[in-house]
């Protein structure tokens, strides 16, 4: 109970997405019978390596986070899950095991590589040996997860944190960041700028830092892609100049989700480039729920009919309609988080659509700036 | 107490019989899927909404109390 009310006092939330308090989820397992702690590690949003980086260079500190995450809660049982090659962190396991100090046991897992299946219900069930998709709530993980044990899932990033936390205390966690946005934490930087990558920012900076830290801009920037294809696009000028904090986030119509800042050069269409991200969103539906199997292709189809051939007062309201028609009519946030990406695109880019519609479409065939799975190339 | 309608979207495949059975609080959307009313059920209505609770043929409509 030490490191939990620690993590409590340092105000660690979590770092997947969602942004929930980590000591909560916590406080939700702990006591209860034969609990397992899930590392998620599985990072589905194409334009974010955080978590792939993290694993990859530095296994033992999530896996120490996960391990006394296990022992504050109970649990005897940590899993990790990751997509393709778990090789590294199977190495890392193999050396604790062989030093015989960790308390519990850990298990690597693949998980299957669509977008939906680190979703944290999907997770759950592929990790009880059912296919990787989101179920209906409740009973939530931390009733009912794997296997009808009480689960703990936590992103891999947020259990680094823990670990330093556990090692630090939460007085040295709040030394950097801002009294209601403490710490840090990893953020993909992508798009225009020097060097792409993965950097560790202070919560509470202008959001500029995050390209400056990337060697900063190489071309003019018309907007900003904050949190990824969850997330929402910013126009540039609001964009470099909003903390990177919840709080500032959310006013400013975006949120950090999974970390991704994506800079989205002058010379790129933000409708051509959206719609692409749209119709592969709707193409990666579980196919579970009727309005996010037919609503997102609809409005995939609707955003490539404005960005083509420009505003027609029909199309766009029935687009508008159908992002409010899906809004919270999914299992899971699927259907949420595209019709927040999409409509964030209508307001950032109308400009774009105003010229698209008086028949001056932007040049076409530059190369993608939004990275997608299917692409050649990818990662 | 309050009761509330709510739909399990995966279970829900859209035969539309809630809507018939309930229409001052459920209505479809473009693809046959039912809108339901967040508001909570009033008590005039509750016997209608357990019948329709009790006809979805894949019991994909739920009462919920809080």
């Amino acid at each position: 109970m030490m490191l939990i009310d620690a993590v409590e006092r340092a105000g660690l939330t979590g770092h997947g997405g969602a942004g929930f308090p980590t000591a909560r989820k916590m406080r939700a397992v702990a006591g209860r019978r034969r609990p397992v702690v899930v590392v998620n590690a599985a990072e589905g949003e194409p334009a974010s390596r955080k978590d792939a980086i993290l694993m990859r260079t530095r296994p033992h500190l999530v896996l120490d986070g996960a391990v006394l995450a296990a022992d504050a809660v109970g649990a005897r049982e940590v899993i990790v899950a990751l997509h393709a090659g778990p090789s590294s962190v199977q190495t890392a396991v193999n050396e604790r095991q062989a030093a015989g100090l960790d308390p519990v046991t850990i298990k690597v897992v693949q998980v299957p590589e669509e977008y939906v299946a680190s979703e944290e219900s999907a997770l759950v069930r592929f990790l009880s040996g059912a296919p990787a998709l989101p179920t209906f709530t409740p009973p939530r993980p931390y009733e009912r997860g794997v296997n009808g044990r009480p689960t703990l899932v936590q992103n891999a990033e947020t259990l680094a944190h823990l670990a330093l936390i556990a090692r630090h205390g939460d007085q040295w966690f709040r030394s950097v960041g801002t009294p209601t946005a403490p710490g840090s934490l990893l953020v993909t930087v992508a798009g225009a700028v020097q060097c792409p990558g993965v950097y560790e920012l202070a919560f509470g900076v202008p959001l500029q830092a995050a390209f400056d830290a990337a060697g900063g801009l190489t071309e003019p920037v018309q907007a900003v892609l904050v949190g990824g294809y969850f997330g929402a696009w910013l126009p540039a000028e609001t964009a470099l100049r909003v903390q990177l904090t919840p709080a500032d986030l959310t006013a400013a119509g975006a949120a950090i989700g999974a970390g991704v800042l994506l800079a989205l050069p002058a010379s790129a269409c933000g409708l051509a480039e959206s719609q692409r991200v749209a119709s592969w969103l709707a193409s990666q539906s579980a196919g579970q729920c009727g309005p996010c199997t037919l609503g997102l292709p609809a409005i995939a189809e609707d955003l490539a009919v404005l960005s083509r051939s420009g505003n027609t007062t029909n199309v766009r309201n029935r687009l508008e309609r159908r992002l409010r028609l899906v809004e919270g009519r999914g299992a899971c946030h699927h259907p949420d988080g595209t019709a927040r990406f999409v409509a964030s695109a209508l307001a950032t880019f109308a400009a774009d659509l105003a010229r698209h519609r008086r028949g001056n479409p932007c040049p076409p065939a530059r190369f993608p700036v939004l990275p997608l799975p299917d692409d050649p190339g990818f990662r | 107490m309050t009761v509330r309608l709510r739909v399990n979207p995966i279970a829900c495949q859209a035969h539309g019989l809630c809507a018939e059975l309930l229409p001052e609080m459920i209505s479809l959307d473009e693809w046959g899927y039912p809108l339901l009313d967040p508001q909570p059920v009033p008590a005039a209505l509750m016997a209608h909404a357990r019948r329709a609770v009790a006809d979805c043929p894949t019991l994909a409509l739920l009462l919920t109390e809080d």
